[in-house]
């Protein structure tokens, strides 16, 4: 009998190490990458899909996807959100062929078959053909062929959708440890600021590992060493969920440690000599009861809020492929922000995003691992700092959230 | 001292092949020099401009934040080793008064790749529209805002070369 290669794993993982070995083959097999539409994001994960303050008036709809799957999110006249699969029940043609828009109801441009807003299925032309002739069987029911409805919870204004009915209430799988912090950025209601998108040449995989790394931010990103800005000696530290599905990375000021100490560990960071001409991009504004200077949240399987000073955005990855994805910040501020904090908000912006001061290098990085990794037959990656710790570590010498990550992706993948 | 129409083109073109040869050449170090002190630098995606979204990728606000870009581009920020084509299409005078010009052109990138994996592959990395404000005084130009209104929204990778 030919073995179904979604039913035995497709990698064999390092039979010693645990997540502390991560095999190279994970990020490059396009066979692990089938079996993540199917078991990961095809199963038991809340999907980030939207903003709701991205689709503030019915009929308005954004076209998005979960893995490969294009998905509808769309507001209907009750104000309810629904989430379809982008393809008409008819003979599989995209309905919603933009990014947002507005419409009174949902067309598929090829045969016209309407939909409503919530995807049931109104309109069909020609239903009983012409003179008598051709036409659908008069038992035809558009009830049967509505658009595929995911399930779609919102939590504090952010829109997750599943394939699975049986899914355990958004906050539940957050974590509740990591909730407080969600709710910490989501407070009140938002406005959409923009987007921004990257197309970053590597596994989608990899740049989770990245938001989940506290070690590489001092080390990767110089902005703030070269202008002597920011010392390895911040504090912070990493909190997972328990089921290591969420994790956020917290960095704050801290001024207790000896800045010596900090450039004898690692003196590539600390570079004399050079000062902003404006530093204005610095200037921030307490806005949180918990101050933080970065807080990068990953929610499994592909978003992450983040909040670094005062810019704050959702960094949807949305993966295209085996070695590519792209990587979408939806920028927000509050809808009752002042001018001036518009302005804040504007200018941090600087700081992430495509030409982010410290962020262009992380889909950069990524990519340094893809083009290095091919031909990486059976070898695997080396995830110990920090020890085996997978939960909570209050440091940023830590790679806990990455293993943690990789405990709950090999339980969802069976790999 | 007001300029006509045809002088202003001449200025604008002028001084977009200068901006241009700067940055290709690599001289970046020059490129703060092309604006004034108080001057505004933007590089937006158009699908954010044509929604009223403020947000962009770069935003400086005076000469400063565009020396900062330099060094940080020299210094603190890593990418993979590349060089640019500016190709700058026709010149369009909005307006000239007194000493100011608004003008826009197109610009297309062609990015060419310098690193060991993609070396010598050459791609379009950005298209999009300059609308610039240019003030001429004492018979040297400068940008007093320049909006990069880039149509490619989807970046390759990262933006780290000023456009």
């Amino acid at each position: 009998m030919e073995a179904n290669v979604t039913e035995s794993s497709p990698i064999l993982w390092p039979q010693t190490g645990g997540v502390r070995r991560v095999p190279y083959r994970i990020f490059t097999d396009p066979t692990v990458y089938a079996r993540e539409q199917e078991r990961l994001f095809g199963g038991r994960s809340w999907n980030y899909v939207a903003l709701n303050a991205e689709l503030p008036n019915p009929g308005d709809y954004k076209a998005t996807f979960i893995g490969d799957t294009p998905v509808i999110v769309c507001r209907d006249r009750e104000g309810e959100l629904n989430a379809m699969v982008n393809r008409c029940a008819h003979r599989g043609a995209l309905v919603c062929r933009d990014f947002l828009g507005n419409r009174a109801a949902l067309q598929c441009v090829y045969h016209q078959w309407t939909y409503d807003l919530r995807g049931h299925l109104t309109g069909v032309p020609f239903r009983k053909g012409l003179d008598g002739k051709g036409g659908y069987r008069p038992n035809f029911d558009t009830a049967q062929h509505s658009l595929r409805k995911l399930n779609l919870t919102s939590y504090r204004g952010l829109a997750f959708a599943s394939f699975t009915d049986q899914m355990e209430p958004i906050e539940e799988y957050l974590g509740d440890n990591i909730r407080p912090w969600i709710d910490r950025v989501f407070n009140r209601p938002v406005k959409v600021l923009g987007y921004a998108r990257q197309f970053i040449h590597a596994n989608w995989k990899l740049y989770v590992e990245n938001v989940k790394d506290p070690y590489h931010a001092s080390l990767l990103h110089l902005f703030h060493a070269t202008f002597n800005i920011y010392r390895a000696n911040q504090g912070g530290g990493c909190l997972v969920d328990p089921n290591g599905r969420t994790s956020i990375i917290r960095a704050w000021r801290r001024s207790d440690q000896n800045d010596r100490d900090v450039e004898e560990m690692a003196p590539r960071t600390h570079r004399k000599g050079y000062q902003l001409a404006d530093p204005s991009i610095l200037e921030s504004r307490k806005e949180f009861e918990v101050e933080l200077t970065n807080s990068i949240n990953h929610i499994f399987p592909c978003v992450v809020v983040q909040q670094i000073q005062n810019t704050l955005a959702t960094r949807h990855i949305l993966p295209k492929g085996p070695d590519s994805f792209e990587l979408l910040f939806t920028f927000f501020g509050y809808q009752d922000d002042d001018k001036e904090m518009d302005r804040l908000r504007l200018k941090h912006a600087n700081l992430v995003g495509p030409a982010g001061y410290i962020s262009m290098e992380d889909g950069y990085a990524t990519e340094l691992v893809q083009q290095a990794i091919q031909g990486g037959g059976c070898d695997s990656s080396f995830v110990e700092l920090g020890g085996e710790v997978e939960r909570e570590d209050e440091n940023l010498n830590t790679e806990a959230a990455i293993r943690s990550f990789w405990s709950y992706y090999r339980s969802v993948m069976e790999i | 001292m007001s300029i006509d129409t045809r002088e202003a083109r001449w200025v604008v073109e002028d001084l977009l092949a200068g901006y241009a040869d700067c940055i290709d050449s690599d001289r970046l170090e020059d490129w703060p020099d092309f604006f004034i002190e108080n001057c505004l630098y933007k590089i937006v995606p158009w699908e954010n401009v044509s929604r009223n979204l403020a947000i962009g990728w770069v935003l400086c606000d005076s000469r400063g934040m565009l020396q900062d870009r330099v060094v940080a581009h020299r210094t603190a920020n890593l990418y993979a080793p590349h060089r640019y084509r500016h190709i700058v299409g026709t010149v369009r005078i909005l307006s000239c008064a007194d000493q100011f010009i608004e003008a826009r052109a197109n610009y297309l990138i062609v990015r060419t790749a310098l690193d060991a994996v993609h070396y010598g592959t050459s791609e379009i990395y950005s298209a999009g529209e300059y609308r610039d404000r240019i003030v001429v005084e004492n018979g040297s130009a400068k940008f007093v805002e320049k909006i990069v209104v880039a149509d490619t929204a989807r970046v390759d990778t990262l933006l780290v070369t000023p456009i």
